[in-house]
């Protein structure tokens, strides 16, 4: 029966495939090449504009490469020149370091994804495993926590920010997102239900306590959505912008995003700093950009996973 | 775990609910779970419950909160500024989603037809995973009124520039458009993963049954992609009613509120005036309008019932 039908359908589908080479698939080509061009040539002429001399650039705005060949955007955004050349080559003379905010960015999201996908999976282990009183009802309050959405809890966190006197501190900074996210328990649990409680049995009859089980068995074969927590984790804390503008407006530490807004506004409105800002931009991406390079075909292929929680 | 020995002095027996709160077991999960129920209490319930508080006071944070009822909600509801950021929001929902959810399902479609390449699946999902206000700047300069890469291609084949984001009609199209640029790839990746579930015998059944390409996409695709589907409008919808920092670094609510939102209203309120009540009045009235948005979107999609069951 399925020998047959197949052998039907063999002719039948390899002349539908013939003809859609002809026109279809040149015109799926088009646009996915189209697609890929619209999506990466704003890379390009940021790259281009952080590379080109403010003056000349403004005068050729046309030209596809740099205008004036230079480095010296990069050098000034990263505070390594002196005021008058930072001026003359277009900033505005305000200090700028963007040095220090990278600095300031990778302690915040690295504090933020250590702190959060160890306690979120410590949690994740004790609801998916563990028996204890209440643990469905507060699983089930996580989960409530997971549809509140963030400007809602987004001035009672900054007015309890204040008074404990943390604005200003890294402390501050990542405080509500350090010891859990609903969505990373939620996550975790998930997967952790998978698990075949098997091994864990094997161990504990081997004399592992619970912490043992959960640190020489659940974590290693967990690295997987370990990893893509840890991802989403990281990629969140860099990217989040109100939270740090509102709590860490201090240089000492202000993070990346907050630098570029503020950056941003400071350049006057007539001639804004573009060669500057395209530079700093460019700094600011190159963390994100290096770590796709190293987990994007993770991130790619689990997208389905994480897209559907 | 259960059998414990008797010590020879014969104890009173404990109460059953001791035992169970703190059996072995449980002594361990509590540890395991104390940092997250922390993090969730201090973070996440108590503020809940405190923005709905504080919205029934009014608040300078400077004296002490005053108790005024209802009053806060009763000026919202009589106060056309917070309607007419409502209606803002809702027209750039309206511009931002059908358009990238149509964009995406193209572009799944397509990739689905001629390549699996991850390459052009991870190019596809860079955007995503930048911050939205590098994007954000990356686009104001492409898009400036003067200078900007768009206009010089619009004045290259001999068309009139336009300001974008420096006008009241182009401001709201352009930031939707910003966000569209930043999302479907990521968008068309979930739905290229949709497809990939979607058994190729009912397409091989099709074909052998007669019907034309736009038929089984409409019978066959789009009935099966209804899972994704739902998940992409409603996380997509939910995500757009807060946009935020793509407006605070381009057009900060302008030109002459051209952009100014619900959450830049809320932001506006609590940040710019320090009327903390009326902010978390806002904020609480956004949340129960995402609610219902969300149970409508399940309603109307039909949610619960799966076509591949």
């Amino acid at each position: 029966m399925t020998a047959n039908t197949s052998t039907l359908m063999t002719p039948s589908t390899t002349r539908r495939r013939g003809r859609k080479i002809s026109l279809g698939k040149i015109i799926a080509w088009v646009v996915v090449i189209a697609s890929l061009v619209i999506i990466l040539f704003p890379f390009w002429w940021i790259i281009r504009t952080a590379l080109s001399t403010q003056r000349e650039m403004l005068a050729a705005s046309e030209s596809l490469g740099p205008v004036g060949f230079t480095t010296v955007n990069f050098a000034r955004v990263l505070g390594q020149v002196d005021t008058a050349t930072a001026v003359a080559a277009g900033g505005s003379g305000q200090k700028i370091d963007f040095l220090l905010y990278l600095r300031n960015s990778i302690i915040v999201s690295g504090l933020t994804v250590a702190g959060q996908v160890f306690f979120s999976a410590l949690a994740a282990y004790a609801f998916a495993r563990l028996t204890f009183p209440l643990r469905d009802k507060i699983f089930f309050l996580y989960i409530c926590g997971l549809m509140i959405p963030g400007v809602v809890t987004l001035i009672p966190n900054f007015i309890l920010i204040r008074q404990l006197h943390w604005e200003n501190t890294f402390l501050g900074i990542i405080a509500p997102t350090f010891l859990m996210t609903p969505f990373a328990v939620f996550f975790l649990r998930q997967f952790f239900l998978g698990i075949n409680k098997e091994l864990e049995e094997a161990a504990k009859l081997d004399g592992c306590g619970i912490f043992g089980v959960f640190r020489r068995i659940i974590l290693p074969i967990s690295m997987p959505p370990v990893t893509t927590i840890g991802i989403l984790t990281f990629v969140g804390s860099w990217n989040a912008y109100l939270w740090p503008f509102l709590v860490g407006q201090n240089e000492n530490v202000r993070v990346l995003t907050t630098a570029l807004a503020v950056f941003r506004s400071q350049t006057p409105q007539g001639a804004p700093d573009w060669t500057g800002l395209m530079a700093a931009t460019i700094i600011s991406m190159l963390p994100t950009l290096i770590l796709f390079m190293v987990v994007g075909r993770r991130v790619v292929n689990n997208i389905q996973f994480t897209g559907f929680k | 775990m259960s059998s414990i020995t008797a010590p020879s002095t014969v104890p009173r027996p404990k109460p059953a609910w001791l035992k169970r709160w703190f059996a072995p077991e449980a002594r361990v999960a509590w540890l395991f779970i104390l940092p997250s129920l922390i993090g969730f209490t201090v973070f996440y319930a108590v503020p809940a419950v405190r923005g709905l508080l504080i919205s029934f006071t009014n608040w300078d944070m400077l004296t002490a909160p005053k108790y005024v009822g209802t009053d806060n909600y009763t000026k919202l509801l009589n106060d056309p500024v917070f309607w007419d950021s409502l209606g803002r929001t809702v027209v750039y929902v309206l511009l931002n989603i059908p358009l990238q959810t149509a964009l995406a399902v193209g572009l799944a479609v397509l990739m689905d037809r001629v390549t699996k390449s991850t390459l052009i699946r991870a190019i596809f999902v860079m955007p995503w995973l930048l911050p939205p206000v590098i994007v954000a700047l990356i686009w104001l300069w492409m898009l400036d009124p003067t200078l900007g890469f768009v206009n010089n291609v619009l004045r290259s084949i001999g068309w009139q520039t336009l300001s974008f984001l420096g006008s009241p009609d182009q401001a709201m199209p352009s930031i939707a458009l910003i966000n569209i640029w930043q999302y479907t790839g990521y968008t068309a990746l979930l739905f290229f993963a949709g497809l990939q579930t979607i058994p190729k015998e009912l397409y091989e059944a099709g074909a052998i049954d007669g019907a034309t390409e736009r038929r089984m996409f409409r019978s066959i695709t789009i009935p099966l992609l209804r899972p994704v589907l739902v998940f992409v409008l409603v996380t997509s919808i939910i995500g757009s009613f807060q946009i935020f920092d793509t407006i605070a670094v381009t057009t900060k609510g302008g030109p002459v509120n051209a952009t100014k939102v619900i959450t830049w209203y809320i932001y506006d309120y609590a940040f710019g005036r320090f009327q903390m009540g009326y902010a978390t009045a806002i904020a609480v009235a956004l949340f129960v309008i995402l609610i219902v948005v969300t149970i409508a979107q399940m309603r109307i999609l039909n949610a619960n019932s799966s076509d591949l069951a």
